[in-house]
C-alpha cells in the first residue's frame, strides 16, 4: 500500500490506531481515582508527544542513517516557532501558512548552517552545531529582541495587523490559531463512566501531520537515498574513493531533518501561539539528541517512543509532589508513610530529572539499540513460547513490538 | 515507484471518505455545558502552584512553595490563620473559598517559558484549576499570563519585576502584586541623592534581556530627574560569571557609583567582582565610590555574602517590618518551618489570600466576577500598608522598601535593614506612562 512493502504498512498502520485512540490509550485511569496522576491523556501532553515525535523523527532521518551527530537542532525548532507567530501576527490565524513558512525558513536556516558545519564530521562537527544554536539562542535572548521579543518571547497581541482576517469579531480578546475555521482549542469532552476523553482539534491536527511525517520518513529510509546516507554512515572515506561525493547527500539529509524541526516548532506555535528563546538553548537540542538515542537511533519508529518517554516524565512525574505521596502512602502506619515518603521523594517532583537519568542509564547500558531493541527481546521471548506452544494470536504490547527497520 | 490507478469507483469512495472526514471535526465544536473553564462542580477547588523547581531560581520557587502551602492551610482553617487576621477584607471564613475546600497542584517552571506554559496547560487541562500562580522571572510570568488569558483562568502572578508584566504585556485576567522597575527607581532615587548628593556620575553595568532593560531605563530616568549623569551603560550577558573584564573599564570611567542591574546569581558575582576590585574604598572626583543594586532579595544578599554590607536596592517586603500582617505571617510561617520568609514567599501567599478573598466576596469562580472584584480593590494589613489593584493596569500601588546591606548581621536570615518606606503615592505613575505604554489589558475571559 502506498508504496510500502507489508513491514512498513503494518507499522504506520500501527501508528495510526495509536495515534487515533491516543486519547482514550493514555488515559486509563478513572479521573477520580488516585492512578488518575498517571493519565497522559489531556490535549497538552499529546499534542507535546506527537510534536516531539516529528522532531525526532526528523532528527533521526540525520543522526540514525548518517551518524551525524547534531547537537544544534533546536535552532530549527525555535526558528520554526518564531516564524509562524509573525505569519499569526502579520498575516492570519490559519495555521497553513504559518506551518509552511516556518519550514520554508527553517530548511533555509539549515542550508546556511549545514554547509558550514558540514566542511567537518564527527566532533568538530558536533561542536559547529552546537556554536550556531547556541548563537542563534543569544541572538534571539538579546540582540534580535525586536523580531523575537527576547526573554518575554513573542506573543500574539491584540493590535497585530492580521491582514487577511480583516477586523477581529470581538474587540478584547486574542484570536486563536484556526484551520478550516476550527480552532486549534476546541476539545470535546467524552465522559464515558469514571473517564472523562477529551478530544481535541489541535491534537488531531497534530497526529495527521505526524502520519504523514512518519510516512515521509518511511519512504525516505527504503530510497536509494537513505541508502546513500546508510553508506555515508558506514564508511564516507570508502565513498569518497570509489568517486561518489557526499556531501550533498549529507547537506540534503540535513536540511531534511532542518525542516522536519521547522515543521515540529511551527505546529508549537499552532497549538500554543508564543515562540521563546528558551526553545533554542543547547539543552532542547540535547533532549532530542537523548530522545532518539533512548528510542532506539536509525530506527523508524524509536525516536517516537523516545520521545513519548521522556516528555511524559518531564510532564507527569514533575507535578508529583509530599502531598500526593502522602496520599498514596496514607494507608500504611505513620512512621513507614513518613520513610516511605522520605524514599520516593527525591525521584519525583523536582528530582524527575534524577528518575529520567536512572532510566536512561539503564536503558543504555542493558538496551543499546533503546526501546526498540527491548521491544524486540520482549517479543522475541513471546515467538520463541508461540512456537513451543503452537499457540496463536495477538503477543505483547502493541507499542513494542514493532520491527526496528 | 509505486503504481497508481484511478477508477470511477474509487474515486466516489476516496471523495465519500474525504468528505466525512471534513464533516468530522464539528462534533468538536461542541460546547461543554460550563459556564466558564473548569467551574468546580464538588466540594473542592484546585489552584496551581507553578514555581520554578530546578533551574536558576529554585530557591526562590522552593521559598514560594513553601508560602503557597501556608497560605493553602489558612485558607483551609487550619494553623493560626495568619494574615487573614490582620487582613482588612473579612470576607475569608476558614472553610475554603465559597465553602469549597482549596486544593491545589504543584509544577515545575524550570524558568523556561516553554516548562512553565506546559506545566500551566496541564493544570489547566489535566487537573482543572481555575487559577495559576507563581513565577520567579518575568519572561516566565509574561508567558504564563498569556496563556491564562487564552485558556480563561485567572493568573496572580509571583515574584515579577519587570515594567511589561503590567505594561506593554498587561492581560485582563492577570493580576501583579509585586512592585516593578519603575517603583524601584522611583523609590531608590531620592534616598540615592540624599545619601550620596546630587552630582553623581553613574555607569550601569545591566543584565541583557527585558527585565534588565527596563530596570536600567527606570533607573537611569529617575536619577537623571534629580541630576545625576549616566557616563555609560553596558549590557552584560545573562549567563556571564565572570563580570571582571566589565568592572574593569568602570574604574577609568570617570564614574563614581556603580549601578549593577543584575538579579539571582548574575547579581551576586558582579558584585563580589565588584568588591574583589576595591571598588568600595575607591575615591573618585573626589567622592567615595557607591555601589548600587536597584533589586534586593535576602537570598541574593546571602549569596553575596559580606559584600553587601552598606549597599543600597529596594524590596517589595522584608520580614522584619513591625506591622501586624508582617508580624503574623512571619510568626505562622516560622513556626511551620522555621526561618523567616522571603519577599518571594510574601507576595505568592497574599496573592492566594487575595485571590480567595476576591472569588468570596465576587461569590463566583468566574474569572470575569474575580477580576471586577479585584479591579481598584483598596486593602489593608498584607504587609506592605494600604494599597490598591489599580484598574487600569492590574498592578498594586504601595509602600516600596529602600533597604541596605546590614553591617553586623545578627543572623544568616538578618542581612537586610530598611533604610527608609517610600509611600505609594510617590512611586505611582499614570497608567499611560511611556514605560508601560503599547499594551492594552483586553476583556476578561471566562473560557468555555
Amino acid at each position: 500500500m502506498l508504496g510500502l512493502n507489508k513491514k512498513d504498512t503494518g507499522l504506520l498502520l500501527i501508528v495510526a490506531v495509536l495515534a487515533l485512540f491516543a486519547p482514550i490509550i493514555f488515559n486509563p485511569f478513572p479521573s477520580d481515582s488516585a492512578m488518575a496522576q498517571f493519565n497522559a491523556g489531556y490535549p497538552d501532553l499529546m499534542q507535546r508527544f506527537v510534536i516531539f515525535g516529528i522532531f525526532a523523527i526528523g532528527y533521526n532521518i540525520l543522526f540514525g542513517l548518517t551518524g551525524y551527530l547534531s547537537f544544534g537542532h533546536a535552532a530549527f525548532l525555535g526558528v520554526g516557532s518564531y516564524a509562524a507567530v509573525w505569519m499569526f501576527k502579520l498575516l492570519s490565524m490559519n495555521i497553513l501558512p504559518a506551518i509552511a513558512l516556518s519550514i520554508v525558513i527553517a530548511g533555509v536556516f539549515a542550508a546556511l548552517i549545514g554547509y558550514v558545519s558540514l566542511r567537518r564530521s564527527g566532533i568538530y562537527f558536533a561542536i559547529l552545531t552546537l556554536a550556531f544554536a547556541q548563537m542563534s539562542y543569544n541572538l534571539a535572548y538579546s540582540v534580535l529582541t525586536p523580531i523575537t521579543n527576547g526573554e518575554t518571547g513573542l506573543q500574539l497581541s491584540l493590535d497585530d495587523p492580521r491582514i487577511l482576517d480583516g477586523a477581529p469579531e470581538s474587540v478584547g480578546s486574542l484570536p486563536y490559531p484556526t484551520l478550516l475555521g476550527f480552532e486549534m482549542s476546541d476539545t470535546y469532552v467524552m465522559a464515558a463512566g469514571g473517564w472523562q476523553f477529551q478530544f481535541s482539534v489541535g491534537y488531531y491536527v497534530c497526529a495527521v501531520v505526524l502520519l504523514l511525517a512518519f510516512y515521509l520518513s518511511i519512504r525516505i529510509f527504503r530510497s536509494p537515498f537513505g541508502m546513500m546516507l546508510r553508506a555515508v554512515k558506514s564508511n564516507q572515506q570508502r565513498l569518497n574513493y570509489t568517486g561518489v561525493n557526499a556531501r550533498p547527500y549529507t547537506l540534503a539529509a540535513f536540511v531534511i531533518s532542518g525542516m522536519y524541526a521547522g515543521l515540529a516548532g511551527g505546529l508549537m506555535a499552532s497549538m500554543d501561539p508564543l515562540a521563546g528563546a528558551d526553545r533554542m538553548q543547547w539543552t532542547a537540542s540535547g533532549e532530542v539528541v537523548l530522545m532518539t538515542i533512548l528510542g532506539g537511533a536509525g530506527t523508524l519508529i524509536g525516536p517516537v517512543l523516545g520521545a513519548g518517554f521522556i516528555k511524559y516524565f518531564e510532564n507527569i512525574f514533575s507535578k508529583i509532589n509530599d502531598t500526593i505521596l502522602h496520599q498514596w502512602f496514607a494507608i500504611m502506619p505513620d512512621g513507614i508513610e513518613d520513610v516511605l515518603v522520605a524514599l520516593v521523594h527525591p525521584f519525583v517532583g523536582k528530582g524527575w530529572h534524577l528518575t529520567l537519568g536512572i532510566l536512561f542509564m539503564l536503558v543504555v547500558i542493558f538496551l543499546p539499540g533503546g526501546l526498540v531493541e527491548g521491544g524486540q527481546r520482549i517479543a522475541g521471548l513471546f515467538r520463541r513460547r508461540k512456537t513451543d506452544n503452537d499457540g496463536d494470536g495477538d503477543t505483547g504490547s502493541s507499542t513494542s513490538k514493532d520491527p526496528a527497520e | 515507484m509505486s503504481k497508481t490507478t484511478f477508477t470511477r469507483r474509487g474515486v466516489l469512495r476516496t471523495g465519500a471518505v474525504a468528505g466525512a472526514g471534513v464533516a468530522l471535526p464539528t462534533i468538536f465544536t461542541a460546547s461543554s455545558a460550563a459556564a466558564f473553564t473548569n467551574e468546580p462542580t464538588g466540594n473542592t477547588v484546585t489552584l496551581g502552584f507553578n514555581v520554578p523547581q530546578t533551574g536558576p531560581y529554585a530557591d526562590e520557587g522552593a521559598d514560594e512553595l513553601r508560602a503557597y502551602k501556608l497560605a493553602v492551610e489558612h485558607l483551609n482553617g487550619e494553623g493560626d490563620g495568619g494574615m487573614m487576621n490582620t487582613f482588612s477584607s473579612k470576607a475569608l471564613q476558614g472553610n475554603g473559598i465559597l465553602g469549597k475546600k482549596v486544593e491545589f497542584v504543584t509544577g515545575d517552571t524550570q524558568t523556561k517559558s516553554d516548562a512553565a506554559r506546559a506545566s500551566a496547560r496541564s493544570m489547566i487541562e489535566k487537573d482543572g484549576a481555575i487559577m495559576v500562580t507563581g513565577g520567579s522571572s518575568s519572561g516566565v510570568a509574561i508567558a504564563v499570563q498569556g496563556l491564562c488569558q487564552e485558556a480563561g483562568v485567572i493568573f496572580m502572578a509571583g515574584l515579577t519585576h519587570s515594567n511589561d508584566t503590567t505594561g506593554k504585556d498587561k492581560k485582563a485576567n492577570g493580576f501583579r502584586h509585586f512592585f516593578n522597575a519603575y517603583m524601584s527607581g522611583a523609590a531608590l532615587a531620592p534616598v540615592l541623592a540624599a545619601r550620596y548628593g546630587e552630582d553623581r556620575k553613574a555607569y550601569h553595568l545591566t543584565a541583557d534581556y527585558t527585565w534588565g532593560w527596563t530596570q536600567e531605563e527606570s533607573i537611569v530616568a529617575a536619577t537623571e530627574a534629580l541630576g545625576w549623569e549616566t557616563v555609560n551603560t553596558v549590557k552584560t550577558p545573562l549567563s556571564a560569571t565572570d563580570f571582571s573584564s566589565y568592572i574593569a573599564p568602570v574604574m577609568n570611567s570617570g564614574a563614581d557609583v556603580l549601578v549593577l542591574n543584575h538579579y539571582g546569581g548574575n547579581m551576586v558575582n558582579s558584585l563580589t567582582n565588584a568588591v574583589q576590585f576595591g571598588l568600595k574604598n575607591k575615591s573618585v572626583n573626589g567622592k567615595n565610590f557607591e555601589i548600587v543594586v536597584p533589586l534586593y532579595s535576602r537570598l541574593m544578599a546571602r549569596g553575596a555574602g559580606e559584600n553587601v554590607k552598606g549597599i543600597l536596592g529596594s524590596t517589595n517586603w522584608h520580614w522584619s517590618l513591625t506591622d501586624a500582617g508582617s508580624k503574623a505571617f512571619v510568626k505562622s510561617f516560622g513556626e511551620k518551618y522555621g526561618f523567616p520568609p522571603s519577599q518571594a514567599a510574601h507576595t505568592c501567599y497574599v496573592q492566594t489570600l487575595l485571590y480567595a478573598d476576591a472569588a468570596s466576596r465576587a461569590g463566583s469562580f468566574n474569572p470575569c466576577a474575580i477580576g471586577e472584584a479585584l479591579e481598584g480593590f483598596e486593602f489593608d494589613g498584607l504587609g506592605n500598608g494600604k494599597t490598591l489593584y489599580r484598574a487600569d493596569d492590574h498592578q498594586c500601588f504601595k509602600d516600596v522598601l529602600v533597604v541596605q546591606g546590614k553591617e553586623n548581621p545578627q543572623s544568616e536570615f538578618d542581612l537586610l535593614e530598611v533604610v527608609e518606606v517610600t509611600p505609594a503615592a510617590q512611586v505611582t505613575y499614570p497608567p499611560d506612562h511611556p514605560m508601560f505604554a503599547g499594551g492594552s489589558l483586553g476583556s476578561c475571559n471566562p473560557g468555555s
